[in-house]
């Protein structure tokens, strides 16, 4: 992928994760602009089930070959699943951020965090600003 | 014989010394001994003793010889080219220092003869704290750290021992968001919890942001000045006043002291502890990670938890290694510390004196400004602009953001390219708050002809990909191996040698 693509489907933090809202679960993952700027990531430092996560704070790390970043969660709520398939291969966050590339699924805690998040268009936007 | 590449040292087959390694094969043969056998039971009872031999390589002289120079052709050092990686790093090492360190006097002490016999070891060492507390600003000095986490990591551990003396528990370590890495891993491994402080817009502390972080909680604020973005904090004092007024100490961190030796002093500046990198800011070589040595210097609050020993002069005018300090950390290695470095360190102190060491200072602060303004002619500038456009110390950093977007190449890529031109590449990806940064820092030994051949260098790679981005993308094309896969390397490291 040599260009940046943003789903519609998705809602998006500043910090560059986004959220795709199944039931009153919630999936977690980076960007592309976050996976591009990242690098080729190496390895995923992910929390463990059941652990909680809190918006806006860290809740795990990833290593590229340039630096080992944190990874903030968009909402609060518990650890219900991780994506073992990107502790085997995280290259899969660069190859595949929206879909094999997903880090964590959560039950989200607080629904209307959703409010505070960017659609597709206002993180596109978002982005521009940046540069 | 397979294809050439057309470059004799891609071609090469790389080997190790093991795979060198034939039996019965060696360098040296030790003549019979002359003295009578001691039985090895006698001195080491068999359950200590190994079962069978080391597998060390078996080789001839020339073997070992032509092996190491091999390799040492096939890497990029500072004695063949520019390498703006700076005294961050390693700076030029000048080859006096390497006579005075290898008079048979100072090469050949033992560690542990005894202090009568080493006087003017240790009058060297007396004489190298007693610079350093100059240089610093602050009296008191221990030598013993042997690297630069190491003198962080006995700072931090002083100021647990200060703050506890004091029955003064405290958990946080603030440390700015352009930190050094070191910092945090230190804090951490000394057990507190570090929280980061923001960066303001001209690219110094973010005071508001100290200002609500800092409480009788914040043990220390760790603090590089000029910072990792080159920058000098003219808001020091300040700073220096909000952490004192909350009763934690304020740490410098000496990886920059390159540019301000002679100039001020953090002593003034009201840091609390200090640490010098003897191998980058006082010119001891160091390749693969030693030796260096990484010494503190404290006020005199600090003082009395300095590790042990301090080497102290007597009425007598006789030198001694100081062991009796009863609120000591305690030690912090074996004997004396990396006494080599002291001396090399301690011949550039000698040989540049006072006003040599400012000058020093002076010429690496406008060797980085000429660099940056060169940075700034058309054709690179609006590639490559400065992350914090004002008058930077000894480095810069520039953003290879607007590259990437106008050019299609990252950072990394002309990093890569840089190789094939001949000068070593600035450091890349640090600090992290520039998108696709690169840190340039090219000391006070270099010429004006070299700082304006590597920007001559840097505009032909840009627009070369100006026209073709693949040619930097897979750079480097010169060099002994080409662009290695680094995500590979981390993510499937293979660190251990087949021995069969």
């Amino acid at each position: 992928m040599a260009e940046g693509h943003y789903p519609e489907d998705l809602k998006y933090h500043r910090e560059h994760d986004w959220v795709r809202v199944e039931g009153d679960e919630a999936v977690f993952g980076i960007t592309w602009y976050a996976q591009d700027a990242l690098g080729e990531v190496v390895y995923f430092d992910a929390p463990d089930i059941d652990a909680a996560v809190e918006g806006d704070a860290p809740y795990a790390e990833l290593e590229s070959v340039k630096a080992v970043s944190d990874v903030y969660a968009p909402l609060t709520g518990t650890v219900v699943a991780l994506n073992d398939a990107v502790k085997e291969s995280p290259g899969l966050v660069n190859s595949d951020p929206y879909g094999d590339g997903w880090l964590l699924r959560v039950r989200m805690s607080d629904q209307s965090q959703l409010d505070g998040l960017m659609d597709a268009a206002a993180y596109t936007a978002y982005l521009d600003g940046l540069s | 014989m397979p294809a050439s590449t057309g470059n004799p040292m891609q071609d090469e087959a790389v080997v190790t010394i093991y795979e060198r390694s034939r039996p019965g094969r060696a360098a040296y043969v030790a003549p019979p001994p002359d003295v009578p056998d001691v039985p090895l039971d006698d001195i080491l009872p068999p359950a200590l003793r190994r079962a069978t031999p080391a597998r060390l390589p078996q080789v001839s002289e020339p073997e070992i010889v032509r092996h190491y120079v091999r390799l040492s052709k096939r890497n990029f050092d500072l004695d063949s080219g520019f390498y703006p990686l700076g005294s961050c790093t390693m700076k030029h090492n000048p080859k006096l220092h390497e006579r005075a360190a290898a008079l048979p006097g100072h090469s050949r002490l033992h560690p542990l003869q005894n202090d009568t016999h080493t006087q003017g070891a240790l009058e060297l060492m007396f004489n190298l704290q007693h610079a350093l507390a100059e240089v610093s600003g602050l009296p008191h000095v221990s030598l013993q750290p042997s690297a630069g986490s190491h003198g962080e990591l006995a700072g931090v551990l002083l100021t647990r021992a200060y703050h506890e003396a004091r029955g003064d528990a405290r958990e946080i370590i603030l440390t700015p968001d352009t930190a050094h890495g070191t910092n945090p891993a230190t804090v951490t491994m000394a057990g507190y919890t570090v929280v980061n402080v923001g960066t303001a817009p001209d690219g110094g502390v973010d005071l508001d942001d100290l200002r609500a972080k800092i409480s009788d909680r914040v043990a220390c604020l760790m603090l590089t000045n000029p910072s990792t973005l080159g920058l000098f904090d003219s808001n020091i004092t300040e700073i220096a006043r909000v952490v004192h007024d909350a009763g934690a100490t304020l740490y410098y961190d000496g990886a920059n002291l390159n540019a301000v030796m002679g100039l001020c002093r953090p002593g003034d500046m009201g840091f609390d502890i200090v640490h010098f990198n003897l191998h980058k800011s006082f010119t001891q070589p160091h390749g693969g990670g030693g030796p260096g040595a990484g010494p503190i210097a404290v006020s005199d609050r600090i003082a009395p938890f300095l590790p042990v020993p301090v080497v102290a002069r007597d009425q007598d005018g006789t030198f001694r290694l100081d062991h009796d300090r009863p609120q000591s950390i305690g030690r912090l290695r074996g004997f004396h510390g990396n006494y080599g470095v002291f001396v090399r360190s301690y011949a550039y102190i000698c040989s540049l004196g006072a006003e040599g060491l400012r000058r020093a200072s002076q010429v690496a602060v406008l060797n980085a400004n000429y660099l940056k303004a060169l940075m700034a002619r058309p054709g690179i500038g609006e590639h490559l602009p400065v992350a914090y456009d004002r008058h930077c110390m000894h480095e810069f950093v520039l953003s290879g953001g607007p590259m990437k977007r106008n050019l299609g190449i990252r950072t990394l890529d002309l990093a890569k390219r840089m190789l094939d031109y001949g000068y070593h590449p600035p450091t890349v990806y640090f600090p992290q708050l520039v998108d696709e940064s690169l840190l340039v820092e090219p000391t006070e030994t270099e010429t004006r002809e070299t700082l304006e051949g590597f920007a001559d260098a840097i505009a032909e790679i840009l627009a070369e990909a100006a026209v073709d981005p693949d040619v930097a993308r897979n750079a480097p094309y010169t060099t002994p191996v080409r662009r290695l896969d680094e995500a590979a390397a981390a993510r499937n490291p293979v660190v251990r040698q087949p021995m069969d």
